[in-house]
């Protein structure tokens, strides 16, 4: 397998509304963004991936033919991936695989969502015939599955709001984060409204518009500073599985554990520097640090308590900010990835974890059943 | 490149209307046809194409992977483009070396709604969505730009049906008697591809693995794509640029080809792609039908390489090629060539 590296990383400034830019403008943003930090062009890049979460969050069907003028694909390959929340993680995956799989030497990996072209709530509240609308958004499924962590755990109901304070604080770091609340606090998150119990308002994820861009290189096509993919795994499993536990998914621990071995990590705590984690939901901190083996089962909470995940804990998970700051839902996955490998560059800026040499991207999406991961490090594997 | 090989093709018995199954009902016979063939029961890899806006409803793949009975989890990802370019993804993660077989299938039931006019929303939402344009008219553009003479067109769709009736999983279309009347000038209702809802799936096999599954496994030796503008006023519509690209990427002129399965939805896409292709008198075009005899969007692309394939694992061809589609007007084609080891 040919090695991987990130060379170049593009971000718009994610906000509620881009009025001022397309859906094409707003990728080809991220876009020229990534190759300006590569230092390269379009003609550079042998193809583009483009990944985003449900047409319908836009009303554009298969909107890669449309955006490939934008994104200069016009007589090259161009891939479209779609796997729900994750499909961010999973769009950086698929086009690492092009170079590892040696078919190409760069790679444009782009993903986005404009979600002020719509509401994406109502968006993922249709149902197929014949089956039941039991939820509204993806608040309403997952908050039963953050009431059974904190019933197993026995976490107290503080812990979300801690969460949600950490990464809107960092996110004052980070010009590119979405909501800016200088000031927040626990009382701030605790004054507002309850959506989904025990999911208020601040502990849940924005709508934002905005696109992230990378450049994947082999090796032998590096400029700038490398970030190396030690590491790249994918798991899925079925909805409607009986007896799936939803609170902490099987495929969540295997796609961990399949990166984890590529990257020769034994012990994510002590070995990984800085994690960028998809939570769209404070509790999801919690319950992800157990379910990717940085906590023992039920006692996640504690390290997020304890403030290791701060940015100036022994373990700082969402240095960006997070899901929690910024979402522009197809891209949010792509984010992670992307601002776990500026952090490997030592790019990261203001929100820099000091020397950080491994960084673990995670995305996961549908009813916590896609899961996307990898390890990218300072050093070339 | 690492050699990966087509092991087992299945397909539904397509048809022109909604039959009360749902995706995965319609998923799960053409896999567990595709396991019971290679005595496969995981895969290292699993792919999946197919298009939320034919459901109606975000998320449509996911409740396709109750039909795969996905525990322990599997490896797996989905595109939102014609499974052709699923199975394009396998074969690149085939290439890592860690893993020898992959998963992979389409589906769509185009009975569920308006298909015309569905197609109308992948065009540019700004300045081309809005004029209206659907399916039918942007492939009327392209036909009269094609300008083929009404004989050459009306003798594909005949032989495409023709084709279409002796194959099983085809639908069963008259011969037209040349008095239709025209869907959207120059296209005659014969032109237009039938609704169809099917599903396809394909197991991948690489290495030494192909062999020891089946007597012929059918090597992919060349597969690659290509984009072109979006816009069909900076395109020449009356070719197809990026089939010709990905066909010389393909190395479809490096040998005879004794079958072509082409993803040509109208009778002028025939003309166009046979011309991108090089491909001459030799050739057998869509001897299945093609998609003017089964048209499940989602997973025609993807049955053009298991039909071509399937020429080859039964011993009829030695070489074939597959050309799948996507965009408006062809703006997006992918070639595949198999060939007997």
């Amino acid at each position: 397998m040919n090695r991987c590296a990130v060379i170049g990383v593009g971000q718009t400034h994610y906000t509620t509304k881009r009025r001022d830019v397309s859906m094409a403008g707003l990728v080809r943003e991220a876009a020229l963004r990534a190759l300006e930090d590569a230092g390269l062009t379009f003609k550079d890049v042998d193809a583009m991936v483009i990944g985003k979460a449900p047409d319908l969050f836009e009303g554009v069907m298969m909107p890669e033919a449309y955006l490939a003028d934008a994104l200069g694909a016009a007589g090259k390959p161009m891939m479209r991936v779609h796997t729900a929340g994750s499909v961010g993680g999973t769009t950086a995956l698929v086009g690492a695989s092009l170079i590892q799989a040696g078919v190409h030497e760069r790679v444009l990996v782009v993903a986005y969502e404009k979600q002020s072209e719509s509401n994406a709530t109502w968006a993922l509240s249709t149902h197929l015939p014949f089956s039941a609308s039991l939820v509204v958004g993806a608040g309403g499924y997952f908050a039963p599955h953050i009431r059974e962590y904190m019933r197993r755990s026995g976490a107290p109901g503080h812990i979300g709001t801690l969460v949600a304070v950490k990464d809107r604080l960092n996110a004052l770091k980070n010009p590119y984060a979405h909501l800016r609340i200088p000031g927040i606090d626990q009382k701030t998150v605790e004054s507002t409204p309850m959506l989904w119990e025990p999911i208020r308002y601040l502990e849940t994820c924005p709508s934002s518009d905005g696109a992230c861009a990378m450049i994947l290189a082999a090796e032998s096509a590096v400029t700038g500073t490398p970030a190396w993919v030690h590491g790249t795994a994918m798991r899925s499993e079925p909805i409607f599985r009986a007896g799936r536990d939803t609170v902490s998914p099987q495929a969540g621990k295997d796609c961990a554990a399949d990166v984890y071995r590529q990257a020769g990590i034994t012990d994510p705590r002590r070995q990984i520097d800085v994690a960028e984690v998809y939570v769209p939901f404070s509790w999801y901190e919690p319950m992800w640090l157990e379910n990717l083996g940085f906590a023992a089962e039920g006692e996640g909470w504690k390290l997020t308590e304890s403030g290791a995940t701060a940015l100036d804990g022994d373990i700082p998970w969402n240095a960006s900010g997070g899901v929690l700051s910024s979402n522009p839902i197809g891209a949010s996955g792509l984010i992670r990835f992307a601002e776990a490998a500026l952090q490997v560059r030592g790019m990261a800026g203001e929100h820099q974890v000091d020397g950080a040499r491994t960084a673990l991207g995670h995305a996961y999406g549908g009813g916590a059943q896609f899961f996307a991961m990898w390890i990218v490090g300072r050093e070339r594997p | 490149m690492r050699d990966v090989a087509i092991v087992a093709f299945a397909q539904t018995r397509h048809t022109s209307r909604d039959t009360g199954l749902t995706e995965p009902e319609l998923i799960r016979p053409v896999i567990d046809e595709v396991k019971e063939r290679t005595g496969l029961r995981r895969f290292g890899f699993t792919c999946s194409g197919s298009c939320d806006y034919l459901a109606g409803a975000p998320f449509s793949f996911v409740s396709a992977l109750d039909a795969l009975a996905a525990w322990p989890p599997i490896s797996e990802s989905h595109v939102e483009m014609d499974a052709a370019w699923a199975l394009y993804e396998a074969w690149v993660r085939l290439q890592h070396g860690d893993i020898d077989t992959a998963l992979v299938y389409g589906f769509g039931k185009s009975s569920l709604g308006d298909l015309r006019t569905i197609m109308t929303l992948q065009l540019d939402p700004y300045y081309l969505a809005p004029l209206g344009l659907d399916q039918l008219s942007y492939a009327a553009l392209q036909a009269a730009a094609v300008g083929a003479e009404r004989k050459e067109l009306d003798e594909i769709v005949r032989r495409s049906r023709a084709d279409g009736r002796g194959n099983p999983y085809a639908l069963d279309l008259p011969d037209p008697d040349g008095a239709e009347g025209h869907a959207v000038r120059p296209l005659k209702k014969t032109d237009v591809p039938p609704i169809t809802d099917g599903a396809a799936a394909i197991v991948l096999a690489a290495g030494d693995l192909a062999g020891r599954l089946i007597a012929n496994p059918a090597y992919i030796t060349g597969i690659a794509h290509r984009m072109e503008p979006h816009y069909l006023g900076m395109r020449n519509l009356a070719l197809s640029a990026s089939a010709a690209d990905a066909a010389r990427a393909a190395g479809v002129g490096k040998g005879p080809v004794e079958v072509a399965e082409l993803h040509a939805q109208f009778p002028h896409e025939e003309i166009i792609l046979r011309r991108a292709l090089g491909l001459g008198e030799e050739t057998a075009i869509n001897p299945s039908g093609g998609p003017l005899a089964a048209n499940p969007v989602m997973a025609t692309g993807l049955i053009r390489i298991g039909e071509a394939a399937r020429r080859v694992l039964d011993g009829t061809a030695r070489r074939a090629v597959a050309h799948a589609a996507g965009g408006p007007c062809l703006q997006h084609n992918l070639v595949t060539v198999v060939e007997a080891p």
